[in-house]
């Protein structure tokens, strides 16, 4: 029984990690109508991002939680400026293309320079440790990851859900010409938007950093579950994804206990059952 | 340059004047088939391509009038693909020799084909002892190591020092099985217990659910039956969780060390494995890796697998010089060699036997403190040696057929 409890908690843990990576993607595609395939290479990029400031600027643990996701998500919104904006309209298929591309170019340059082992990133010292539970050993630093990214999810769902801005871009992707008859730049906010998905994943990956090595394929062995998570809380709903994102890490954490062969699938498994039953998602309205 | 001319004349004359006869081919072909993008791609991947290519250069054999052409692919870690390129590159690029083809599982796809179409494979790769063993074949050389070498020189030493109760962490695919069944066959011998084991897919990126029942399971040792990136987010994550401030030892049946590289000292310090192959082991090695590591990327150091291509080639080169030219049978080239002696800087005088196991010492590393380590790649403390004769399975316990008993 307590291993059972172990396993729960871990699994929120990945839970975390699946919730922040599909939050940001059902922002992108709740708003922009983009299946961002280059995802999981941005996470990477900011597993990256923490790594260089570390290691060339000494900036540590604390300032890369902030300055790594606004610096990916620049290069994010450098991408929908560049090449994104002009997919609008177009069928799914090109963005989804385009942005697969564009994962397989970053992951490659970075493969290129660093190899696939990856490099080290160390727990700060204040996160440092863990607490006896009595049923487990909890390291602090996986705790500070569940609460923090929780805290991320909310805010960002209170974002928007239910403020004016939001209430804004949820407007502009119904009637982009309507709203800008209002005086709102649309296409800003759509940059803008896609900017704060992308930070969203570079921020997963700095959290990622200190426990998972800082590979260039980290992002690509996580992307399609997490894609799986977004299939099955259904596509664009910002509180779906959150709730489908630990609750499937817990699922998956209980299938590495019961019956760890299958815990890569089981994840798979449930999507095919959700799409058969309900093919919107399990919060999804139909299009 | 004027001798490399006139001798490329001489060979070319020769081969002319041979008038085409099979003995006096002078074309070979070697394909480096690897994983180029995936988690073992930087034991193998391109440092292997790049030690062939020395082989290639270091051989002299083009000033005798040989063509050797090398070309490399990625098998992406997944037999069936694997193999459609092994099938490709027999059928129509007429491949001869396959080098590296890490990953059992590709490896022992590979070894099926290479037999049945009479190539020749030197393994430096794979570490399944079933390919010299009941998969063993005529064509197949395992150059390196296997999983009897590393579960009978760090089992056994970790057995000795105490740890008689075992847990497992497996990759779950042929290689991962082979390391559990050699090692827990060797914990067993030596008095010891296993206790439970626990499979994990490939490639995974979270260990701690696997770490958690590892730890519930109380064993003294914690036996890690994976590799590459599995490995070294298993030890990340172990030292988070506890494992070793809790009083079990981890045991990394597999490191490399581009493993060790890859998790900085200051996590990997004090863990001990097996190794074939390590640049700072004495002048020929460390005069290879230098040449070698100038040519990489990251300047990395070489592994023991791209140190196995080079040794293998080396050997192949001089075996099929001494033949006078490549007579493109797998089978007679690989008897032919297991005929001469091994000899090389890297890996030292040593000999092929029957079942295709070259043999060589196997050293116990431990690795460094940080306070230890004298500069980058400095990783090393050699705290044990097995002799060639007894670092792998003896052939008196073999099941393969080639065996005469």
């Amino acid at each position: 029984m307590q291993a059972l409890y172990a396993q729960l908690l871990v699994g929120l843990i990945n839970g975390s990690f699946y919730a922040l990576l599909s939050l940001g993607l059902a922002v992108i595609f709740g708003m922009l109508n983009i299946i961002n395939f280059a995802h999981g290479a941005l996470y990477m990029m900011g597993a990256f991002c923490a790594y260089f400031l570390l290691n060339i600027a000494g900036i540590g643990y604390w300032p890369a939680l902030i300055i790594a996701p606004i610096v990916v998500g620049i290069f994010g919104m450098i991408l929908e400026r560049t090449m994104l904006q002009w997919l609008t309209g177009l069928d799914h298929l090109y963005g989804l293309l385009l942005t697969f591309g564009i994962a397989l170019i970053v992951q490659g340059v970075f493969q290129n320079y660093f190899g696939s082992s990856g490099l080290p990133y160390a727990i700060p010292d204040e996160l440092r440790g863990g607490v006896n539970l009595g049923f487990m050993f909890l390291p602090i630093y996986r705790g500070w990851v569940v609460i923090f990214s929780l805290v991320v999810c909310l805010a960002t769902w209170y974002l928007i859900e239910k403020t004016r801005l939001g209430a804004n871009l949820r407007a502009a992707t119904e009637n982009p010409t309507l709203v800008r008859a209002f005086g709102i730049n649309v296409p800003r906010m759509i940059t803008l938007t896609y900017g704060l998905g992308v930070g969203l994943a570079a921020l997963a990956g700095v959290l990622s950093a200190p426990i998972n090595q800082v590979r260039p394929l980290m992002g690509a062995d996580l992307i399609i579950v997490v894609f799986a998570v977004v299939v099955i809380g259904g596509m664009g709903s910002i509180m779906g994804s959150i709730i489908t994102g630990f609750a499937l890490g817990v699922i998956e954490g209980l299938t590495k206990y019961f019956y760890p062969e299958a815990s890569n699938t089981v994840v798979f498994v449930l999507m095919v059952l959700v799409l058969l039953v309900k093919p919107t998602g399990l919060t999804g309205r139909a299009a | 340059m004027k001798h490399r001319i006139s001798a490329l004349f001489l060979g070319a004359a020769l081969t002319v004047s041979a008038g085409g006869a099979l003995a006096q081919d002078k074309n070979i072909k070697v394909g480096v088939l690897t994983d180029n993008s995936g988690l073992y791609s930087d034991l193998g991947g391109a440092g292997s391509t790049l030690a062939a290519q020395m082989a290639i250069e270091d051989s002299g054999l083009a000033a005798k009038g040989w063509k050797i052409d090398l070309i490399s692919a990625d098998h992406q870690n997944k037999p069936d693909i694997g193999a459609t390129i092994a099938r490709q590159w027999i059928d129509v690029e007429k491949v001869d020799i396959f080098m590296d083809v890490l990953n059992s599982g590709v490896a022992l796809a590979v070894n099926n084909l290479v037999k049945e179409k009479n190539a020749i494979m030197i393994n430096t790769g794979a570490a399944t002892s079933d390919l010299t063993n009941a998969q063993c074949s005529p064509n197949t050389i395992h150059w390196v190591y296997d999983t009897y070498m590393l579960a009978n020189s760090t089992g056994q030493a970790l057995v000795k020092a105490g740890g008689d109760t075992w847990y497992f962490l497996t990759a779950d695919y042929a290689f991962g099985h082979a390391l559990e069944r050699d090692t827990t066959a060797v914990v067993v011998k030596s008095g010891g217990k296993v206790i439970g084991t626990v499979k994990h897919p490939l490639n995974s990126s979270d260990f701690s659910s696997f770490l958690l029942q590892a730890q519930a399971s109380k064993a003294k040792i914690v036996g890690m039956a994976n590799a590459g990136g599995d490995t070294t987010n298993t030890i990340k994550q172990a030292s988070e969780f506890g494992i070793v401030a809790g009083g079990q030892k981890l045991a990394g049946l597999l490191l490399f060390i581009t493993d060790v590289h890859s998790l900085g000292l200051k996590v990997a310090q004090g863990l001990s494995f097996t190794e074939t192959f390590y640049w700072d082991l004495n002048d020929g090695t460390r005069a290879f890796s230098k040449r070698f590591s100038e040519r990489t990327k990251n300047k990395a150091q070489p592994s023991m697998v791209q140190a196995g291509v080079y040794s293998g080639l080396v050997h192949y080169f001089k075996t099929l010089d001494a033949m006078g030219g490549n007579p493109h049978d797998g089978a007679k080239v690989v008897a032919k060699m297991k005929e001469a002696p091994t000899d090389d800087a890297l890996f030292g005088k040593g000999s092929i036997r029957a079942d295709g196991r070259k043999i060589h010492p196997a050293y116990l590393f431990e690795v460094k403190k940080p306070s230890e380590s004298r500069g980058p790649w400095d990783y090393y403390k050699l705290i044990g040696t097995t002799p060639a004769d007894q670092a792998f399975r003896p052939l008196s316990e073999s099941a393969c057929p080639l065996v005469k008993k």
